[in-house]
């Protein structure tokens, strides 16, 4: 479960959980494979959103409130950008590998 | 709506009875409008309390003014006052404040209790918090407690969340334009009423069909017009990096730039904040929820937890007056008494 450090505390890292903590997304980049479910968890006493950036992505979370969760399972490879539209400043990227 | 408000019954709204040390917050208020208005200051701050013991006398004792009074009592027969109550976020739950739907119970207490009744309130965004009906359905339910001839809103985007709007306009956006925006005029007075908190791009955001709806609304206006602009998020560049900015703004204060005096008053910050550029003041309105951090004293704006005695402190209403012929509006803060 624990996101496992590849070195650089800025790199991309793998593993399947990003928390929501301080107005950031935690880590900024997740690295996962094809398959792999994420599950976000909102750790700030404010409410936040997980939500594709532009149109079309398949991130599109409900409001989540305090110690709520969402989780979106990664069918396709690709770079997924992505906001919280409550604080559009918080941004980040899942990356999917085959 | 009455329970919460047993606590503080006998309590009057006025702060005189509060320590010196606690009248921080508007003694600054105060000397940033004596930096603005220079000589005028204290002349344009006591006219708003001027026009309310006016509007108390005359409700009282119509027609039994000495004579200075009675001249005076003219003009304010003219005079706008309305009251803008912000950020009441109806549904938080958090250590922040544990109770919002009663601490807004309690701010419109004390827009009831003003010795006068306002031509308007405006709410200032972040009626809700998640946006849900149920919560729409409340805030909107409390607001009619109000007395006022009339209440008007522009949404947060605590208001928008998920659904670019449509719940916040179902509720409270009939005969607005586009996403909710409109315009009104009111003794003397044109009000325009914006929308920056549907398409959030890392700020908040106008987009062109409002900026047009702006040109136009305005082109016929004298340059003498009082113009008071509402939003949400700032117009001004409060502070970027917590989105405390409008990326277009711009492009409406070039608009407004031959106005000789624009009003642009705000939530969303949740602190009294005030800013002048040529003829156009900004001023951030504080909330009726959670106080947050000043800009960059916090690595977010999280909802700040502070001792319960001091969270009023941190709330408030905001009220404003304005006589025709006068070039400045009386801008009043007060604590959530």
């Amino acid at each position: 479960m624990s996101p496992s450090s590849t070195g650089a505390s800025a790199a991309p890292v793998t593993g399947d959980a990003v928390a929501i903590k301080n107005f950031a997304f935690s880590p900024a980049t997740l690295k996962v494979t094809m398959g792999t479910t994420v599950t976000w968890i909102n750790q700030d006493t404010d409410a936040h959103t997980v939500t594709s950036a532009g149109s079309g992505g398949p991130l599109h979370s409900a409001a989540l409130n305090t110690h709520a969760t969402y989780s979106y399972t990664f069918t396709k490879p690709g770079t997924y950008s992505y906001l919280c539209t409550i604080h559009p400043f918080m941004t980040a990227t899942v990356e999917v590998t085959r | 709506m009455t329970g919460y408000h047993d606590s503080h019954d006998g309590v009057p709204a006025g702060h005189a009875e509060q320590p010196a040390t606690e009248h921080g917050m508007s003694r600054r208020q105060l000397l940033r409008h004596a930096g603005w208005f220079g000589g005028a200051v204290v002349l344009t701050v006591a006219s708003g309390e001027v026009i309310s013991h006016i509007a108390d006398s005359r409700e009282t004792s119509s027609g039994t003014s000495s004579g200075t009074a009675v001249g005076a009592a003219a003009a304010a027969n003219g005079a706008l006052r309305f009251v803008q109550v912000s950020d009441s976020h109806i549904g938080f739950q958090g250590p922040a404040n544990m109770d919002v739907a009663g601490s807004f119970t309690e701010a419109i207490n004390q827009v009831n209790s003003l010795g006068f009744r306002p031509d308007f309130v405006m709410h200032s965004g972040d009626l809700t918090h998640l946006s849900t009906v149920g919560q729409f359905d409340q805030v909107k339910q409390m607001m009619t407690g109000m007395q006022t001839d009339r209440v008007f809103t522009v949404p947060g985007e605590h208001d928008s969340i998920g659904d670019a709007g449509r719940a916040y306009r179902k509720t409270f956006g009939m005969g607005t334009l586009g996403d909710g925006w409109y315009s009104f005029d009111t003794h003397g007075v044109h009000f325009i009423a914006l929308v920056n908190t549907v398409s959030l791009e890392k700020l908040g955001h106008l987009g062109n069909d409002q900026i047009d709806f702006v040109r136009k609304d305005i082109a016929a206006l004298s340059s003498d017009t009082p113009i008071v602009v509402f939003s949400h998020i700032p117009l001004f560049a409060m502070y970027p990096q917590w989105g405390w900015s409008t990326d277009d703004a711009l492009k409406v204060i070039a608009l407004l730039r031959r106005f000789s005096s624009v009003t642009c008053l705000n939530g969303h910050v949740h602190q009294l904040f005030t800013k002048t550029e040529g003829n156009i003041t900004f001023h951030s309105a504080t909330t009726t929820a959670y106080p947050l951090p000043k800009p960059g004293r916090a690595p977010a704006p999280t909802p700040q937890v502070v001792p319960a005695r001091q969270l009023k402190d941190a709330l408030g209403i905001r009220t404003v007056g304005f006589r025709q012929g006068d070039r400045e509006l009386a801008i009043k803060d007060q604590r959530l008494a």
